[in-house]
């Protein structure tokens, strides 16, 4: 059998890591790396298939609409922020419905993160609230920030340039980054700035007078009564513009393409997509070359996704990300198979570790990386993980037989048993059932699923894959993957 | 004229650096007992409606919509005045703890957030690369006393800013849960790492050092509480107060960074600019009183920064765009008040932006010289005059 796959991809001319198996390592760092944890039984789905084929597959399950119904409030008008001749009370009583609905808003998407079959579609939407950034306490309308969710998801794995047209005209965004009051005469400069610095061109590849012409260009977009896009051409600046040398009458669609035009454009955006996805240190050639066929392909996503998670260095890269808040939390949950009892207290732990989605601090968004862990951000992830192994202290395996192997079926019938009398609503791990279910025989079993890299405390001795895991989940391996 | 009245004084003071070139006055031996703290005002904090130059027609031809009225501004002289919001700083200004630095930038300066805060952050030249804060490459040279709890202290953000790349830097945002928490970090040996990894080795290991020094203090008595006072407003005042309840503990620490965000104010600026200032100068008379009471305020220097000032011309939307030069704080115990560097010219500006008088590593090196007695030169790359803003 092997023989023949040799001779096979020797006549075919194929590398012989085509036609291998991905293996445990390979599915569970392509699980981690295209969505949130990896769960034994999702990783022994993809551990049989060759790379392109698990790729491949991951790829064609990709979704565009969430799974997870909204809250029942997120189709209604825009909230407006500022209504006028209320009275202190009615001001309260509306800041207050404000607020659950962002508890709520932030609720919805976290379950879609934790349930939806096309975790990848969420990883980009992610991806691309972290670029095309707009926060809540600006924009001050959860409906806009749902809406801007789902764009964002829409356009998740398609069309990057009908995605950045699309974004600009976003009643969220235009709020954040004041393109709802660009007037003639005046021109506010902060969305002109922030598209080329941040959403496409990059610091160094544009001059200040590229954004204050640019500026100029957008003036005219605005907001109507009802909160949509409207062009209002007596606020439009119809002079002639310059901009990257060229002079026209342009608008802001006409700089939205000429930003597409730019080489420098298709880089940052595939520079950046290797620091979410692959390691913090780019390959220089490699991106050049993926960018190149990006913006030949006319900024086609998942053709330029599918060849970066081909690439040899995605295969190299087990380690070098920092777990993001959102990855360490929901990605547990996906793992154990969890369901917390209120994801206020998910969406609330993520905040304090400092990804508090549809807030991000500035519109950098998140720096990720490194920055995710400081003294206290490292304590509170610890804690939370304490949280949830606590059960997973020694005493607690029950399962294990004299040889040192669990009984699974006695595992399996105890979870059972307690999803029936309790629902499912524990968020408390049982190392044992897991381990049993699974058929985690041992700590390097266990390790193996959870840890990109080796364990830096070293495994007890005989560990079984029960008592391994408390440990697992307090070791700063676990905090990268 | 005041500007120059301050200088005549301030050279008077300068003396003793020129009978002693290097070491940086009598203050030298305190070192790293003397603590700074720096204050980020992110988002660029507008410097022209901070310190107003009300007596200038030309300020309110430029800002019709956001001028501070004449009448509201809190008058220093003839023609510079605080915005009505920093009422509290006055009885500093009037002790003459409290000096305003106007017009603090750089050359060729960037209008990007990001790049300009990494410049004022790495201490770097407009067009150069650093990676690491200015302050981990000074206590990575000249180190801190090893039993110091940590270099530094970062309070209300998560960023680490000047202590980034190395300096041995705690987030703090409550010492009691810091204490408990640590106990989740076992003792291991930072050995094989990829960078990742070594990175949580190394924040493992400074948790452990801190931890040590910030457990709790056994209280007798109730009354014994660290720190008086009514409940501050705020972040910026909950920040403080965590900060002068650590140090009444005894903790040893070098540096604070406390940050004030809200300033990118490009529409809409008046409330949002009067809120903050008024969060900030409040904040600040209380870590004045704070540390007086502890007996420390003349060890204290605090220092005010942000990645740029705005424009001298308002916008459409009652805000500023990004700009260039702004004002800034320095207050304490030692400091010598006043005002230093130039008032904005602001005759003949339309669109443009103003050129700085203070290149912000003049302020770095008023701190490891002159304060803390060290040596700036490697630190900041060169030699920078500092200003004669302490008295010893």
């Amino acid at each position: 059998m092997i023989k023949t796959i040799v001779l096979a991809s020797a006549l075919l001319g194929l590398p012989l890591t085509a036609l291998a198996d991905i293996g445990v390592d390979g599915a569970r760092h392509l699980l981690l790396r295209t969505g949130f944890g990896a769960n034994p039984a999702q990783i022994a789905a993809l551990a049989p298939l060759s790379r392109e084929a698990a790729v491949d597959r991951i790829l064609a399950g990709v979704r565009n609409q969430p799974v997870t119904a909204p809250p029942g409030w997120a189709n209604e008008p825009f909230e407006r922020p500022g209504q006028p001749g209320l009275s202190e009370e009615q001001k309260k009583a509306l800041q207050q419905e404000r607020n659950q609905h962002a508890v709520e808003l932030r609720s919805w998407w976290l379950t879609e993160m934790r349930d939806t079959p096309s975790p990848l579609t969420e990883k980009m939407t992610l991806f691309w609230h972290n670029h095309f950034v707009s926060a809540l306490d600006k924009v001050r309308s959860p409906q806009m920030m749902y809406q801007q969710n789902l764009l964002l998801r829409h356009y998740a794995l398609g069309d990057f340039g009908q995605l950045l047209h699309a974004v600009a005209r976003d009643p969220a965004m235009m709020r954040y980054l004041d393109t709802a009051n660009n007037r003639k005469e005046q021109p506010n400069e902060n969305f002109a700035r922030e598209v080329m610095e941040l959403f496409t061109l990059g610091e160094g590849h544009y001059s200040e007078q590229d954004i204050r012409e640019a500026a100029r260009a957008f003036t005219g977009w605005g907001l109507d009564r009802d909160d949509q896009f409207i062009v209002r051409p007596r606020l439009r600046d119809t002079g002639e513009k310059t901009i990257f040398g060229q002079r026209g009458n342009f608008d802001g669609d006409d700089v939205i393409e000429l930003l597409l035009q730019q080489p420098s454009t298709a880089v940052f955006v595939t520079n950046k997509l290797w620091r979410n996805f692959v390691s913090p240190t780019p390959d220089a050639a490699t991106v050049n070359k993926l960018a190149a066929d990006f913006r030949r392909g006319h900024y086609q996503l998942k053709p330029l996704m599918r060849a970066m998670l081909l690439t040899p260095q995605f295969w190299r890269s087990q380690g070098l990300l920092v777990k993001s808040p959102v990855e360490l939390t929901v990605g547990t949950l996906v793992t154990f198979d969890l369901n917390p009892p209120d994801w206020r207290v998910i969406a609330g732990l993520n905040r304090q570790l400092g990804q508090d989605v549809f807030a991000p601090p500035n519109v950098k968004g998140w720096p990720g990386g490194e920055a995710w862990i400081n003294s206290a951000t490292l304590l509170s992830r610890k804690q939370f993980l304490d949280r949830v192994a606590r059960d997973a202290a020694p005493a607690r395996d029950a399962y294990a037989q004299a040889d040192g192997s669990l009984n699974e079926m006695a595992g399996r019938e105890a979870r059972i048993r307690r999803f029936v009398s309790k629902g499912l609503s524990s968020m408390k791990l049982q190392p044992d059932e897991w381990a049993a279910i699974y058929g985690v025989k041992n700590g390097a079993d266990a390790a193996r699923l959870l840890l990109a890299v080796p364990p830096a405390n070293p495994l007890p001795a005989n560990a079984s894959g029960a008592k391994a895991v408390a440990g697992l989940l307090l070791d700063p391996a676990y905090q990268v993957e | 004229m005041f500007q120059r009245r301050e200088f005549l004084k301030a050279a008077g003071a300068g003396l003793m650096m020129s009978v002693l070139p290097n070491l940086s006055w009598a203050l030298a031996p305190a070192g790293y007992k003397r603590l700074l703290v720096l204050v980020e005002l992110k988002g660029g904090n507008d410097g022209l409606n901070t310190a107003v130059p009300y007596a200038s027609a030309d300020y309110y031809r430029l800002r019709p919509g956001i001028a501070i009225a004449r009448e509201q501004v809190l008058q220093l002289n003839g023609e510079i005045g605080l915005h009505p919001s920093l009422a509290p700083l006055m009885p500093l200004w009037q002790d003459r703890q409290l000096a305003l630095l106007q017009g603090v930038g750089y050359p060729d300066p960037n209008l990007s957030h990001f790049r300009s805060i990494e410049i004022w952050d790495t201490a770097s030249a407009s067009q150069q690369f650093l990676t690491e804060g200015w302050l981990t490459r000074l206590f990575r040279e000249q180190p801190t006393p090893k039993h110091f709890a940590a270099d530094g202290v970062v309070l209300s953000s998560q960023v680490l800013g000047p202590l980034d790349g190395g300096a041995r830097a705690v987030v703090l945002s409550n010492p009691q849960d810091f204490a408990r928490q640590a106990k989740l970090v076992a003792d291991q040996q930072p050995g094989r790492a990829g960078s990742a990894l070594e990175h949580i080795l190394k924040v493992e290991g400074d948790i452990r050092q801190a931890a040590a020094s910030l457990a709790p203090l056994p209280r007798t008595a109730p009354s014994e509480a660290p720190t008086a006072g009514p409940k501050p407003n705020g972040g910026f005042g909950v920040a403080v107060r965590t900060l002068t309840d650590t140090l009444a503990r005894g903790v040893d620490i070098a540096v604070a960074r406390i940050t004030l965000t809200g300033f990118d104010t490009h529409g809409n600026q008046q409330p949002v600019q009067g809120r903050l200032l008024t969060e900030l100068a409040d904040g600040l008379a209380q870590l004045r009183a704070e540390m007086t009471r502890l007996g420390r305020w003349d060890d204290t220097l605090v220092l005010s920064y942000a990645e740029f000032g705005r424009r001298p011309r308002e916008n459409g939307n009652r805000g500023t765009d990004h700009g260039t030069a702004s004002v800034h704080f320095a207050l304490g115990g030692r400091v010598n008040g006043g005002l230093y560097g130039k008032t904005p010219q602001l005759a003949g500006v339309s669109d443009g932006n103003l050129p700085h008088a203070i290149d912000f590593r003049q302020l770095y090196a008023t701190a490891i010289d002159g304060w803390w007695g060290k040596d700036s030169h490697d630190v900041l790359g060169g030699r920078f005059a500092p200003l004669p803003l302490l008295r010893a």
